[in-house]
């Protein structure tokens, strides 16, 4: 080869590199997972045997096709034959296609039945999908708790404003974290029961080959056996309103001692959970200390909707700067309103403790300007829930 | 078929141009029942929809060039592909259709026009109203409509943003327009054919066209009935789609699927027809299999009414419902391969030159093959779980639906063009637009395989980092496609303006009633039936 040659070859191989500059092309993934159950590969065997047998037939009609543009063009000389039908060929190719059909059948329906298959669970969870965030409850275990998004806003919202700059730099598993991960044991046949709140979700993990819709007002079931501890990632599928691209899914899969570990702490953090949450009903907390947790379950649990600046985004999400609920209104009715919420606004009282909306409330009647004064105390937020 | 037309009806529409009555003007085309104009208006109104709604898809890839929000919001976000969609499927591709079915059906049948031209007029001009609708709800407060082209219940119902009642006022206009466009063709073509043309002997252009008109027909009414039933939910409190009042969200995509399905074949049977008239003119040889074409596009249009939760396999169907659905779906390739068949047999041992139509139904043949394939892999239910609602059905529906749809349409465009100008195309220009859309195209929507068997779901505003290089290499192409366009309006505009004489008949291979009458056609063609043998 010669120089002039080689030097051309490297230009071009460092202009394509350039072009992946953004991550390490190795990481990028061509086809569909394997994944991490006896599912998913036989999932991915039946991809992977359609995905031969249309290439098969690619090869060959495209081939018989570009065969004749080469050999049977005008300009080659070539006259045009006068055959146009033959009931012989055409039955010839039906039943060939229906033969190939049914071998891809065979296999897709006992797949099929296999994941349909529900029976003897080891461990029941229900999902429910909410807009934006999920929910897990352990049957028996009286174990539950949300998942959401922990990405900081930082790294979406590139908040230095230029286009190239990015914003913040980007993690690892930017936009595939979650504050908790759903956890279950390994090797055991974990049921899923899935529903939403509100619009439907879909709750996918590709390497178990779940996919479910999350419809409101009914279940849905799902299965997996995970044969290796590890953590498997995914997102919600079924387009559900502003953040459907910000609600992933993460499951933790860990070996039956560390399962049994993690349930142990869960019982216990329930506990003092409980117990901080009586504690607080006769602690009056400061205007500080209101304002300081106020303005993190605010960002946590609320700014999505109505922003950070408090702004909202109207008609859809209403301000809360200067509005009648937030300043002139009374206090019951806002506390009433981020409990048990109303239409498209969801209730808090299952997901915040007494603690935290107290001080959500007050954040809210004193931020952005609404400066009301106004002081509300897990025991108001307790009195409020009581009476309903 | 053998037609063969006598001598009159080309010496007639030379004299016809006195007794044209056309009016000038704009109220030459408001008022216009004549098929042709109003063939013209459906084309230029399809092609300014397709411009409108590719423009929305420019901000879309724009937008996922790269990780990160940068222009913007996820709320407009969803706007933008809710709108494309709905542009693109009832503004860009069924008017273009109805265009052709306008402009050649009458002329490739002997009639003189359309059976019922007032309607025909009616139907094309409440159109542009139901687009303003739709696009205006952008410049409302709530925005416009952010639930998908799919208005899945309840996120259109309950928790839709205020834009619903005008969307679904547009989508009933679009109905009306498309159920008295489809019965204005199926009247035609029973009524209005020329002395000896049986069903039997007319060209298979006009078959597919009179196959879609009655899916048309048949679904339209339905989708009428679920967006009334979401607007009912919305405002109305009733809760068809709502569990707390008895109804069932599910039940929603039951309705809209059952439209859904026969919508799609609306879209591409024609795209069957058109292809199937350019192939064999530039083979020089015969359609080969025209009987068993007319069954396979008959068997398409049965199949696609007991196929539609093919959508839905992640809804939660019942085993046995699911298996259903998978075995019928996967009995449709079984039609659809026969046409591909067909057209490769039609080809086999022809005479062939490569003129754009042909350039554009050849890859039409190849890149609708692809997508028929990934619909394939589509229909087997276990894996349907992992691809449903990913990139790859993105990929599947863009392929069938731009290098399927709007390719035949450019063919026909390019083929009836002479027709229906007078004039030839410039052809160095018609090829540059098609290489250029040919290679951008694959870059946009190839790629996008791989990015939902990677696992990236579909309408979202931002990705996780591995899906980062494609998803650029996807943008590249959008804009390269999208600019490529461009080209074919020059053309078109040259076209009009002037060029090369056109003959009666620009290709020697072609077949068919309009090639007997001038080109330009005159404004009235077939005034006395052309006798078929």
């Amino acid at each position: 080869m010669s120089r002039g040659n080689q030097s051309w070859l490297i230009g071009a191989w460092l202009f394509f590199t350039s072009l992946f500059s953004s991550s390490a092309w190795a990481e990028t993934q061509l086809n569909l997972t394997k994944g991490a159950t006896a599912v998913s590969r036989e999932v991915y065997d039946l991809h992977m045997l359609a995905l031969y047998i249309c290439t098969a037939i690619g090869v060959v009609v495209f081939g018989i096709m570009f065969w004749s543009m080469v050999f049977h063009r005008k300009s080659k000389g070539a006259k045009a034959a006068d055959f146009h039908e033959s009931t012989k060929v055409e039955i010839l190719w039906t039943a060939i296609p229906i033969v190939i059909l049914i071998a891809m059948a065979i296999p897709a329906t006992s797949t099929l039945i296999d994941m349909e298959n529900n029976d003897d669970s080891d461990l029941t969870i229900q999902i429910t999908g909410s807009q934006w965030k999920w929910h897990y409850k352990y049957f028996d275990q009286n174990i539950e708790f949300y998942s959401v998004l922990s990405t900081p806003r930082e790294q979406y919202e590139n908040q230095n404003g230029s286009f190239e700059g990015n914003g913040a730099e980007k993690g690892e598993n930017y936009l595939l974290e979650v504050d908790r991960h759903l956890v279950i044991p390994v090797n055991k046949k974990v049921r899923f029961l899935i529903t939403s709140d509100d619009v439907i979700h879909a709750w996918w993990i590709p390497a178990f080959a779940v996919k479910q819709d999350a419809n409101p007002g009914f279940i849905n079931e799902a299965w997996t056996i995970v044969d290796e501890p590890g953590i498997y990632r995914g997102q919600c599928a079924e387009l559900c309103g502003k953040d459907h691209g910000f609600m992933p899914i993460v499951v933790e899969v860990k070996s039956a001692a560390d399962y049994d570990t993690w349930l142990n702490e869960q019982h216990a953090l329930i506990a003092q959970a409980a117990n901080a949450e009586k504690a607080s009903l006769s602690a009056s907390m400061s205007k500080e200390e209101l304002m300081q947790l106020g303005e993190t379950t605010y960002m946590a649990y609320c700014a999505a909707c109505h922003q950070p600046t408090g702004l909202g985004l109207p008609p859809m999400f209403p301000a809360l700067k200067g509005s009648a609920m937030a300043t002139t209104g009374k206090i019951a009715d806002h506390i009433d309103m981020v409990l048990n919420g109303k239409n498209a606004m969801p209730g808090f009282g299952k997901q915040l403790s007494l603690k935290e909306i107290a001080a959500v409330v007050t954040y809210e009647r004193n931020a952005w300007g609404n400066d009301t004064g106004d002081l509300v105390q897990s025991s108001d937020v307790n009195a409020a829930s009581g009476s309903k | 078929m053998t037609t063969e037309t006598v001598n009159e009806s080309l010496d007639e529409s030379h004299d016809d141009e006195h007794h044209d009555h056309k009016m000038t003007g704009i109220k030459r085309w408001l008022y216009t029942t004549n098929h042709k104009d109003i063939g013209t208006l459906y084309l230029w109104f399809s092609f300014i929809m397709f411009l409108t709604g590719g423009a929305l898809a420019m901000v879309i890839r724009m937008e996922l060039f790269q990780p990160g929000l940068q222009i913007v919001e996820p709320d407009f976000f969803n706007q933008l592909t809710t709108v494309h969609g709905l542009i693109m499927v009832f503004g860009a591709i069924m008017p273009a259709f109805t265009g052709f079915a306008n402009w050649l059906i009458p002329m490739m049948i002997g009639a003189p026009d359309m059976a019922l031209p007032r309607m025909n007029n009616w139907s094309f001009w409440i159109l542009p109203f139901a687009f303003a609708i739709l696009i205006g709800s952008f410049f409302m407060e709530s925005g416009a409509p952010n639930f998908g082209w799919t208005f899945y219940a309840p996120l259109s119902t309950t928790y839709s943003n205020g834009s619903t009642a005008f969307f679904v006022f547009a989508v009933h206009i679009m109905g009306i327009s498309s159920i008295m466009g489809a019965i204005n063709i199926v009247v035609t073509i029973m009524n209005l054919r020329a002395p000896g043309m049986t069903y039997m002997k007319m060209p298979l252009f006009v078959w597919t066209f009179f196959i879609t008109a009655y899916l048309l027909i048949a679904v339209m009414p339905v989708l009428a009935g679920v967006v009334t039933m979401v607007l009912t939910d919305t405002y109305f409190g009733t809760s068809f789609f709502d569990a707390a009042g008895g109804g069932d969200p599910v039940m929603f995509q039951h309705i809209f699927w059952f439209f859904g399905h026969p919508e799609v074949y609306i879209m591409i049977l024609p795209a069957f027809g058109i292809v199937s008239t350019i192939i064999p003119a530039f083979s020089r040889k015969q359609l080969f299999g025209y009987t068993s074409m007319v069954y396979a596009t008959a068997s398409i249009a049965f199949l696609s009414f007991i196929v539609w939760a093919h959508h839905m396999f992640t809804t939660g169907m019942p085993l046995a419902g699911e298996l259903f659905f998978m075995y019928a779906t996967m009995l449709i390739a079984v039609p659809t391969g026969v046409k591909v068949f067909n057209w490769v047999a039609t080809m086999w041992r022809g005479s062939m030159t490569f003129e754009v139509p042909m350039l554009f139904s050849i890859a039409f043949v190849i890149l609708f093959t692809i997508g028929g394939f990934s619909g394939l892999m589509l229909a087997l239910t276990p894996v349907d779980f992992q691809y449903h609602d990913t990139y790859f059905v993105v990929a599947h529906f863009h392929y069938v639906l731009v290098t399927g749809s709007l390719f035949s349409i450019y063919a026909g465009a390019y083929y009836w063009l002479p027709k229906w100008t007078g004039h030839m195309y410039n052809d160095s220009l018609a090829k540059w637009h098609f290489w250029c859309s040919l290679i951008s195209v694959n870059l946009l929507f190839f790629p996008m395989h791989f990015l939902g068997l990677a696992g990236m779901p579909r309408r979202i505003p931002d990705y996780a980092l591995q899906f980062a290089d494609f998803n650029k290499w996807v943008s590249i192409g959008g804009f390269a496609f999208g600019l490529s366009q461009l080209i074919f309006l020059a053309v078109v505009i040259k076209c009009i303006k002037g060029g090369d004489k056109a003959p009666a008949k620009p290709w020697d291979g072609a077949e068919g009633l309009e090639w007997t009458v001038a080109s330009p056609a005159p404004y009235h063609t077939f005034s006395t039936p052309p006798k078929i043998d």
